[in-house]
């Protein structure tokens, strides 16, 4: 079984396979996207409460969900890595981080959009906020350590170290808003209840989440492949694939 | 052990340690990472006197008065056990309303009466279009008069 996991996590197939894999994922997440946001923009009912305010929800929530998701990701892959030294799950944990800091920020923009005019400010140094402002700081430390050490393979082992112990966070983010008192509102959907939304509410936003998920998937292997040729980038296969051009 | 295994047990034991410090250090900070007070807190001084606290709750229906300027109200919070009267003058958020939950910053004074210097609006976490908030009010009013529900 190893000389197989060997095989199929070897950056040269990774390569090869992943640019047929790409338009799976990438045209699925926009046509699915596209109509979620249709569906959220123009047909999802005014909320009783927000009026129209609320439709941020159909970008705050998914992304912010992916904020969490990805950093999972990040997470297990660089546990891989640091454990099983599969260079390709380090590859693929340094290439989620920008996408997972990027979801990270809309949430916290989007939700800082929608809180002035709905709790009265921008922000708040309430548990939920500020364990996402975390969340975003933890992915800009696995950059940063990426980034500065020169030598990759200590590069990986830091930043995956500092992956690893940010898990710590992601409960917190979630159950935060049970834990505690914040200003942040409980779970609408991800509870172990009938979620307390509106059926043609939850519907654009269950497939906004799904559009997000397809597209980092997308984003993920777009990246990864860049960073496995970088990486590589002495090794034969590459100059092969060069030579080839 | 080999060296695999080895690191293995190196990233469960920072997994484990990490997680045992965050919940240590969560529960020695748990009151300060409460963002506010409830009414029943307050009634029972476990809210410092000496600084500005926060105080949540949801506004006791009818008893939101305006005064003289037109800035200036005055209302009740509870949490369903407690109450707590709170002044302020500025601007309410859009969702100030009777029955909704709002988060007031500010001292209780000598009298009881918690002056705010800042008012929040509180989201729950429910979304619907409004006929169906109307017929769930309907539903509401009809279970508590014993009369059955119409739909």
């Amino acid at each position: 079984m190893w000389a197989w996991i060997q095989k199929f996590s070897s950056p040269k197939y990774f390569y090869d396979m992943s640019a047929k894999l790409i338009p799976w994922f990438a045209i699925p997440a926009l046509v699915i996207g596209v109509y979620g946001l249709y569906l959220g923009f123009f047909v999802a009912p005014t909320d009783y409460q927000q009026g129209e305010s609320y439709r941020i929800i159909f970008i705050h929530v998914p992304a912010a969900w992916m904020s969490l998701f990805i950093y999972m990701v990040m997470a297990i892959s660089a546990g891989i890595g640091l454990i099983w030294q599969i260079r390709l799950a380090d590859v693929i944990a340094a290439s989620s981080a920008p996408i997972g800091a990027s979801f990270t920020f809309v949430a916290l923009v989007t939700g800082s959009l929608w809180g002035k005019p709905m709790w009265g400010t921008y922000w708040v140094w309430d548990a939920r906020l500020t364990s996402e402002l975390i969340l975003l700081f933890l992915y800009f430390g696995y950059m940063a350590l990426q980034a500065s050490i020169e030598d990759q393979r200590m590069a990986d082992k830091a930043s995956g170290l500092l992956a690893i112990v940010g898990v710590v966070n992601i409960p917190i983010i979630h159950y935060s808003v049970e834990w505690w008192n914040t200003l942040h509102q409980g779970a609408t959907v991800t509870k172990l209840d009938k979620p307390s939304i509106h059926i043609d509410m939850l519907i654009p936003l269950l497939l906004m989440a799904l559009a997000f998920k397809l597209f980092y998937a997308t984003m993920v292997l777009v990246r990864a492949r860049n960073e496995a040729l970088y990486r590589d980038r002495n090794r034969r296969w590459v100059r092969e694939l060069v030579e080839k051009l | 052990m080999n060296k695999r295994s080895r690191r293995k047990m190196l990233v469960a034991m920072v997994v484990f340690g990490v997680g045992i410090a965050t919940v240590l250090a969560l529960t020695a900070f748990d009151e300060n990472l409460m963002y506010f007070y409830s009414p029943t807190e307050i009634h029972a001084g476990k809210a410092p006197a000496d600084r500005a606290i926060r105080v949540g709750g949801l506004v006791v229906d009818g008893s939101v008065r305006r005064e003289g300027n037109g800035l200036a109200v005055q209302f009740d919070l509870t949490d369903n056990a407690a109450v707590v009267p709170v002044s302020y003058t500025g601007i309410l958020p859009d969702l100030f309303r009777e029955g909704q939950g709002i988060v007031a910053m500010g001292r209780i004074d000598n009298a009881g009466l918690f002056v705010a210097d800042e008012v929040l609006a509180k989201h729950d976490e429910n979304y619907m279009p409004p006929e169906v908030a109307d017929a769930l009010d309907a539903a509401h009013e009809a279970g508590k008069t014993g009369a059955p529900a119409t739909n």
